[in-house]
């Protein structure tokens, strides 16, 4: 038999007449946090003005370090190499809100921009190599949701056997060759630029933008909070838990697509190298911008600015002649300091459930 | 008799909105075994959780062996000698019977565990228990429910407990195992160990029971009853019949004569069997039965949240697709779930937002929401229910257990439905929002809706229901209109079938 649910009481016997208004006293006490600074933590807004402190400081450290830092062309720079990564951390966050996992965003991305980038493939033109690379991020996504959702198997293995395979494939289809991009719209995306800034920040900026209309103002979205807040409840309430899951996965195979296009401009190539820990950067940025790992819970503009601030790390260090193996360091540090400091003020506000 | 092992008097438990324990006392002497009776939500959980330190109480004393003692902790009563063997048994899975039984007193040397001599004590218990079959070293998730529960005894006797406290420990067994646990229970009992013994069988509790002690809305109604020659009449006036009287509203205008909702055959091996009913337009129809008798299943089943092996759920005649929920909420079919926290709520989402869960479609256009429309129509539906407090934005982790089934019943009243199934409407709920959800099941019949209840609590099913199925053992055992049943009757035919086994 269930609980009720233990909160401290103020009043050891309070008369049976007042308890209405006790009830709604302990409802006022147990939704409001215990001191202003947890109140300050625990505000999606604050938790996100937390990570652009950290951007602001990092951009301090970068103007005092090394003269170029603040120019056009570095912070451009910053934004572009963000964008790949970027545009695979929209996917992976939606599939991270709805309670699942995935692994195998960096491999896909990889067999997606070699599948797209062979002889054959490249000679059909732009437009199908871009297709291609769709279907074919699409494609895993749709047969990873297949196997958690009907195959009834967790999503990290799926997602890990995911990015095995496809690292396999990869290599067979190249023969462990970089494919070189020969194709000049392709190759062209990375040089363009509009009103001085490159396509590939467009690119990044209208992934980023449509993923969070979808997850913030659409029935999509919202059901996506509500599959992985609670998947029991959402299926009692009637909602298809299985068909909502494969499409999240979908979505995020669809990313990885794209992210696919722009990596083989980027670096004229296709290559079964491509991606390697991605995933875990894309992890590693939805966890710092304050999304639960449980599900249920988190913003996309926090997993962006997340990006930024590993992107940024990563570029005061070739700024400074840094080793990477102490950026590193850094990246770890900063994942275990703001996972701490979000899990004190979800405890502070979470006292009572 | 000796002097008293245990003595409680005055327990009071008090949780948000519900007094759970309101002046409970219980007597055990060495060496014999107490009976716990009462309804559901009697407190008996309660009762063996303040005992087993798990909950503090905000008054009343505890005396053992003598002592005046409070147990702040699980840990403190367990050195004190008090073993709790619950209905779900706490025991590990992926662990040995032998570490489990030596869980949290593991033999060890300079911290270094020694696992023979653990499966040696293991060994000897289980003998003594009269199981020596089952093999120490074995997993534990890997045997039967009733090995469990002998692994689980063992582990109580490997502490040297004083007090055993057994929950509903027969509803796992079958009855020669039965018997082996009263056997074990005698031998404990001639070595001076007491038990407090909680179960709804009452042939076994004239079987092994020596005294008695009923329990009723969380009070001590009767004491020291001699468990064999208290007449089964007495037994059960003193469990029905309320102290606190509920406001249950008056039944509405004849139902309709289009029957909405009609199950036939539903089976689901090990669950219930052959179950078949109709509910009118505007009728309440109310499952009465046993916590495991099937209930809940059956409306799970019903509402394809549970795949049926045979049987047919038709809505308004038509078929519903087997083990399909969305088919049944096309269907306007709408459940308000057992586990309300688990099964029902976001609990870190606003009010509104679980008030619109169901019905999001129509506040959307191609996909789209229209927030502007979703507050508005949340808005109106929890006013409506009165939802307290009326703030559609605060989580609805903060309401109180009665605001929170408001908060499910608001999401089906905003999608509509014309088959409400709501399973244990008022657990957790206190007395002012029980009144006030009665009222409104009641005002939902009356506006079409075919209704179908499950309560443990007889009164609450005979207050609300039209028509009252009693279930027993996966199978409805009697259906007739509320009228021609009283509380005594129903509880009668609950627990019948199982005194007869």
């Amino acid at each position: 038999m269930a609980d009720p649910p233990q909160t401290p009481l103020t009043a050891p016997a309070v008369p049976a007449v007042d308890e209405q208004k006790r009830v709604e006293r302990a409802a006022r006490e147990a939704g409001r946090p215990p001191n202003a600074l947890s109140r300050l933590l625990d505000s999606a807004p604050a938790r996100n003005l937390g990570l652009v402190a950290v951007l602001v400081l990092l951009g301090i450290v970068g103007v005092s370090t090394a003269d170029t830092f603040l120019t056009r062309s570095n912070l451009l720079t910053i934004l572009t190499s963000a964008s790949v990564i970027g545009v695979i951390t929209v996917g992976v966050t939606m599939v991270i809100i709805g309670g699942g996992i995935d692994l195998s965003v960096g491999k896909v991305m990889a067999l997606a921009s070699v599948w797209s980038t062979t002889v054959a493939t490249q000679s059909y033109g732009p437009v199908v190599m871009i297709f291609c690379a769709l279907a074919v991020g699409a494609g895993c996504g749709l047969v990873n949701g297949l196997l958690i959702a009907y195959g009834r198997i967790v999503p990290f293995i799926v997602t890990l056997a995911m990015a095995i395979s496809a690292q396999g494939l990869a290599e067979q289809i190249s023969g462990r060759r970089s494919q070189i991009v020969t194709d000049p719209t392709i190759a062209g995306i990375a040089n363009t630029r509009l009103l001085g800034i490159p396509l590939l920040v467009y690119i990044f900026a209208a992934v980023v933008a449509v993923g969070w209309v979808v997850l913030n103002r659409t029935t999509f979205g919202r059901r996506t909070f509500a599959i992985g807040g609670n998947p029991e409840a959402a299926r009692l309430a009637g909602l298809d838990v299985r068909r909502h899951t494969i499409a999240l996965y979908v979505v995020s195979g669809l990313c990885c697509g794209i992210a696919a296009i722009m990596i083989s401009s980027l670096t004229t190539t296709g290559s079964s190298t491509h991606g390697t820990l991605y995933e875990l950067d894309a992890i590693a940025a939805v966890i710092i911008g304050g999304t639960l790992l449980s599900g249920g819970r988190g913003t996309l503009v926090g997993s962006i600015l997340g990006v930024l601030v590993f992107t940024t790390i990563t570029n005061l260090f070739v700024l400074n002649n840094l080793a990477t193996e102490v950026q590193n360091i850094a990246k770890g540090v900063i994942i275990v300091v703001a996972v701490l400091i979000q899990g004190r003020a979800r405890r502070s506000s979470f006292s009572t459930g | 008799m000796a002097p008293l092992l245990l003595t409680m008097r005055g327990i009071v438990k008090q949780f948000p909105g519900v007094r759970a324990l309101d002046g409970v006392d219980l007597d055990v002497a060495p060496g014999e075994v107490h009976c716990l009776l009462g309804q559901n939500g009697a407190g008996k959980s309660t009762l063996i959780k303040v005992l087993a330190g798990a909950h503090q109480p905000d008054a009343g004393e505890i005396t053992f062996d003598g002592q005046p003692v409070s147990f702040g902790s699980p840990q403190a009563a367990d050195q004190a000698g008090i073993a709790t063997i619950y209905q779900e048994l706490d025991l590990v899975p992926g662990l040995t019977v032998a570490e489990n039984v030596m869980l949290g007193h593991e033999p060890a040397r300079l911290g270094f565990t020694r696992p023979r001599e653990g499966d040696e004590r293991t060994r000897d218990l289980l003998r003594r228990l009269g199981h020596p079959e089952i093999p120490a070293r074995r997993e534990l998730g890997r045997l039967s429910a009733a090995g469990q529960q002998v692994v689980s005894m063992a582990r109580a006797l490997a502490r040297d407990a004083r007090l055993i406290v057994m929950d509903e420990p027969s509803a796992v067994l079958d009855p020669d195992e039965v018997q082996n646990l009263f056997r074990v229970i005698r031998e404990l009992t001639t070595e001076g160990v007491a038990i407090v013994y909680i179960s709804h069988r009452l042939d076994e509790i004239r079987q092994i029971g020596d005294r008695v002690t009923v329990l009723k809305d969380g009070r001590t109604v009767a004491r020291n009853l001699p468990a064999r020659d208290t007449p089964t009449a007495e037994v059960i006036r003193l469990m029905t019949g309320r102290s606190i009287e509920y406001v249950f509203p008056p039944h509405g205008a004849a139902p309709g004569s289009e029957v909405v909702l009609d199950v036939q055959g539903l089976t689901r091996p090990g669950e219930f069997a052959d179950v078949s009913f109709t509910v009118r337009s505007g009728e309440v129809v109310g499952l009465a039965g046993l916590v495991g008798s099937g209930r809940s299943e059956i409306l799970e089943t019903v509402y394809g949240a549970r795949r049926p092996a045979a049987g047919t759920v038709r809505v308004h005649g038509r078929a519903l697709r087997p083990g399909s929920v969305p088919s049944a909420v096309r269907a306007r079919v709408g459940l308000c779930p057992e586990e309300r926290k688990s099964q029902g709520l976001l609990m870190a989402e606003p009010v509104s937002r679980n008030v619109s869960l169901s019905a999001l479609r129509r506040f959307a256009r191609a996909g789209f929401l229209g927030r502007d429309a979703e507050v508005a129509a949340v808005g109106a539906v929890t006013a409506q229910l009165d939802v307290r407090p009326a703030d559609p934005t605060r989580p609805v982790r903060t309401l109180s257990g009665g605001n929170q089934q408001k908060v499910v019943l608001a999401r089906w009243l905003l999608r509509g439905c014309d088959v409400l199934l709501l399973d244990e409407p008022t657990r957790g709920v206190d007395v002012g929002a029980r009144s006030e959800i009665y009222a409104l099941i009641r005002r939902l019949a009356d506006s079409g809706v075919a209704v179908v209840l499950v309560s443990s609590e007889v009164p609450e099913v005979l207050g609300l229901a039209d028509r009252v199925l009693v279930v027993r053992e996966g199978r409805v055992v009697r259906t007739a209109p509320s009228a021609e049943l009283d509380e005594s009757r129903v509880l009668d035919l609950v627990m019948e079938g199982t005194v007869h086994g």
